[in-house]
């Protein structure tokens, strides 16, 4: 299949642009840009529908396959929490929900939102649509990898949800899988659910090697003509050292799900120690439950960052736009994407103080962890600081760009509480770590991912969102997220455990059943209210404005692709050549309030940029 | 109305809502009171960094709204300033850490005088057991574990005959005299966790963990599994009445050794087989 190339449509090197880095304008000395050293990538292009829209091996259909895939499985992760809310604020009206039913679907909705929501939305859909455009690339450097790595994660998704279906129904040993209990008796779904979990994890993982591999070397390997690193958007930035840190740390889980899988079916031992169970010792022994914390925590703990480093970048890059501002010390933004991105490493046991592992690794990882927070407060530092003195259009894109402010802000403060060893002894387990993770690792991104919607809707339909309903679901959204949150961590400070069925018999929860009943209430609108963006997209595709190319005046090169939406190859005839970083908003001297990237120095010739 | 404006009424309801919320932690009883004060400090400093940046960001929000024409500013970095926000930020984190970890360092060295209490978890429930005159508790082994010898002591370790084991998933502790919480479990995780005293560990099955603190002050508490342990994990509830010294040894007189447990069992037998034979 792949060896047939349509050579019509290919796009061959021009020799003149390899040999020569002037490229015909006026002052060569200036406008010099060193040649790239390899020829044009050969494309495969589609030859019927199925190659166009289903195996497809263009990256922005890639990207958009894996994107609603995602929003699919998100719409199960939130049908599961809204059922989770309707037991904990209103039992009365839950009857038909028993313990079994509950923890399969806490389960089910962690695991969902983590890893086949968050992850493959921010990786698989907007690293496979931006990464190519923003770098200057026609496509991914292994399309057929790539198709590959979308229908892996699509068959990992099917199994995933085929153990709604299976007898005993899915797992309900919570997302973090802890042995001994996920594969006894006593915990739902400890026969074909937790099989099923653990087959499509792996999946899941193979699928996103192919596609990891794929977002490191594009961008290593593919950008065009002057885009060097330092010019790279933050966007690009973030989803790139997420990959790293995914191809480092899925490993870890991979190997852990192996592991238990022959715990589980062969009877081994890695994490199964002598066990007493109904009265009989089973046939266990001499494995440690702790290893697979550590294993799958080394996993975890880099994953909380491989969601959030892409939101750092992405929403680094929608502020900067929006204020019409250069984004406030853009290499203190890398350093510490990558800072941030290396410490992550280091820091895995503190989901762990309390798991029994030595009590002497807590000074080591209270350490790393509260280490960690300063490259975090420099970033958020540098968003308010890019607002400062900006000329800020308050648009949708902006609402969720201040929403992911505040919610970042605090779910990070929380975080600090949780990393410093002795103040989580009494809070860890309790809701307070449920109100902080869903902050800083749930709203928050949810934040950007919204905002990333409405910002680059434009160029993926070619049409413009209705801005009037945005501000509907913005609202609602943040609003109702925050009361939901903000709240819950009193809820830990009262004492109350997580994953509790019903809390209601123990004198100082009875105390929170008003605050549950109104956190439940509010569940349910904050989910009802994505439903408007689904009608908002419809609307628009129906009926919706057209967009004007590049309708934000950014600077970027996904906004200057030779048609829009870009077709397969993205900017025709002619790979852009960079001059400088994406940046150069507002520039003294300059005609626009904008220079995109393109633009070489000749051209504007009286501005004061800095050099780049 | 202006954005702006909303994001100041959520800052100013989130401080309103600290103040004035009803739901706040239970009253301390015990010796971890450096805890709830390092929250309190962390929250000061914490809070107030949360309600200095969204107020800045309001502020640019306010100030800097887009007008057709003016040009924002164009400062690409700015060293200074950047030095100065990382070593306040490091400054501030380090201040934080520092009570945390000397707090640590008492969480994880045991008193001499501790007193040791062995608790033991399955799914699900709680048991307890107390050194005897010896003050020494016996080695046990999960395959041991049978009705006349719930915590599966070893039988041929002597420490072990005059271990105290306490019959009910209620344990009574001395007031103002710390103890060492032993855990272990027989099958899955678990953890021993009373809010007012704010200490939890797991029970890991394979493995014996701990921590300690002091009760201070007389009362009964109820015991939570704070590790999910399977379907019944809500439900997973004991009991710890902490006592006044006198009341305390009342009741400790009152519980049955290992020895008394196995001699009462063996009787038992007897009776039983005897019974069988008529």
């Amino acid at each position: 299949m792949s060896d047939e190339y349509d050579n019509n449509k290919s796009y061959q090197a021009q020799s003149s642009e390899v040999m020569d880095g002037s490229t015909g304008s006026v002052n060569p000395d200036i406008d010099y840009v060193r040649p790239s050293e390899v020829g044009e990538q050969e494309l495969y292009h589609p030859h019927s529908f199925i190659e166009k829209w289903v195996f497809c091996q263009d990256a922005k259909v890639i990207g958009v396959q894996y994107f609603l895939t995602a929003v699919f499985t998100g719409v199960v992760g939130l049908i599961l929490s809204w059922l989770m809310r309707l037991q904990l604020g209103f039992p009365e009206l839950a009857g038909f929900m028993t313990a079994e039913h509950y923890y399969q679907f806490v389960t089910m909705h962690g695991m969902i939102m983590v890893v086949y929501f968050l992850t493959a939305l921010f990786l698989g859909g907007f690293g496979n649509y931006l990464i190519p455009l923003m770098v200057g690339a026609r496509d991914m450097v292994f399309p057929y990898v790539n198709m590959l790595s979308f229908w892996m994660f699509f068959v990992a998704v099917a199994v995933l949800m085929a153990s709604f279906f299976v007898p005993g129904g899915p797992t309900g040993a919570g997302w973090t899988l802890y042995p001994p209990q996920t594969i006894l008796e006593g915990t739902p779904g400890s026969g074909m659910g937790i099989l099923l979990m653990l087959i499509s994890l792996s999946l899941f993982v193979i699928g996103f090697t192919m596609g990891g591999l794929n977002y490191m070397i594009t961008i290593l390997q593919a950008r065009t003509r002057g885009m060097t690193l330092m010019r790279m958007p933050l966007t690009v930035w973030g989803i790139f050292t997420a990959t790293v840190l995914a191809m480092l740390a899925f490993p870890a889980l991979l190997v852990s799900a192996i592991m238990m899988t022959l715990d589980k079916v062969l009877q081994t031992s890695f994490f199964m120690p002598t066990i007493l169970k109904a009265g009989e010792v089973l046939e266990y022994g001499g494995g440690s439950p702790i290893l697979f914390q550590h294993l799958f925590w080394f996993f975890g703990h880099p994953e909380v960052y491989i969601v959030a480093l892409p939101a750092f970048g992405i929403v680094s890059d929608l502020i900067s736009v929006h204020a019409r501002k250069n984004i406030f010390g853009y290499r203190m933004m890398v350093w510490a994407i990558v800072g941030i991105g290396a410490l992550s490493f280091f820091v895995w046991a503190h989901h762990m103080y309390v798991s029994g592992m030595n009590p002497w690794f807590g000074f080591f990882f209270a350490t790393t962890t509260l280490i960690i927070a300063v490259p975090t407060a420099m970033k958020v530092y540098n968003w308010i600081l890019t607002l400062w003195r900006g000329n800020i259009r308050i648009n949708v894109v902006m609402l969720w760009c201040l929403g992911f402010i505040v919610t970042f802000v605090n779910g990070g403060i929380t975080g600090i509480f949780l990393g410093n060893v002795s103040v989580d002894v009494p809070l860890s387990d309790t809701y307070f770590v449920i109100a902080h993770f869903h902050m800083v690792m749930g709203i928050a991104p949810l934040m950007v991912i919204m905002g990333a919607v409405y910002h680059w809707f434009p160029l993926v339909a070619g049409k413009m969102l209705d801005e009037g309903l945005g501000k509907w679901h913005f609202w609602i959204t943040f609003l109702g997220a925050y009361s939901i949150y903000f709240p819950m961590h009193y809820l830990g400070f009262i004492g109350v455990p997580r994953r509790y069925f019903e809390m209601y018999d123990s004198p100082y929860m009875t105390s929170a059943v008003g605050m549950n009943e109104f956190i439940s209430i509010a569940a349910f609108i904050v989910g009802a209210a994505q439903f408007i963006l689904i009608f908002n997209i419809i609307k628009t595709l129906k009926t919706g404005k057209k967009a004007e190319q590049n309708p934000w005046k950014a600077n970027s090169l996904e906004w200057y692709t030779s048609t829009v939406p870009p077709e397969h190859g993205n900017f025709g005839d002619r790979l852009p050549v960079v001059h400088r970083w994406p940046y150069d908003f507002s520039v003294p001297g300059a005609k626009e309030d904008y220079i995109p990237q393109t633009t070489a120095p000749s051209e504007v010739i009286h501005t004061e940029v800095e050099k780049t | 109305m202006h954005a702006g404006i909303i994001f100041l009424l959520v800052i100013i309801g989130s401080i309103l809502f600290h103040i004035f919320t009803p739901w706040y932690w239970t009253d301390i009883a015990s010796n971890w009171k450096g805890m709830d004060d390092t929250i309190t400090l962390t929250f000061w400093v914490g809070g107030g960094v949360f309600v200095a940046v969204c107020l800045f960001m309001i502020y640019c929000v306010f100030r800097y709204q887009h007008k057709e024409g003016r040009r924002a500013e164009y400062k690409p970095e700015d060293k200074k300033l950047e030095k100065i926000l990382t070593w306040a930020t490091t400054l501030g984190v380090a201040a934080l850490l520092a009570p945390g970890l000397i707090i640590w360092n008492q969480y994880v060295n045991v008193p001499k005088n501790a007193i040791e209490v062995d608790v033991m978890a399955w799914q699900w429930g709680w048991q307890y057991r107390l050194p005897g005159k010896d003050g020494k508790l016996g080695t046990t082994q999960v395959r041991n574990i049978a009705d006349n010898n719930p915590f599966g002591i070893n039988p041929d370790d002597p420490f072990g005959k005059d271990d105290i084991m306490v019959e009910s998933d209620v344990i009574n502790l001395e007031n103002n005299r710390p103890v060492k919480i032993l855990l272990r479990s027989v099958d899955v995780l678990h953890n021993w966790y009373v809010p007012q005293f704010r200490a939890k560990m797991d029970a890991v099955p394979g493995t014996v963990t701990f921590y300690w603190f002091e009760p201070n002050k007389v009362g009964e508490y109820e015991v939570l599994c704070a590790e999910y342990c399977g379907v019944g994990h809500y439900a997973m509830r004991g009991g710890v009445e902490v006592q006044d010294k006198a009341d305390y040894e009342a009741w400790l007189g009152e519980q049955e050794t290992f020895e008394q447990l196995s001699a009462r069992y063996e009787k038992l037998n007897v009776d039983g087989n005897k019974l069988a034979k008529k």
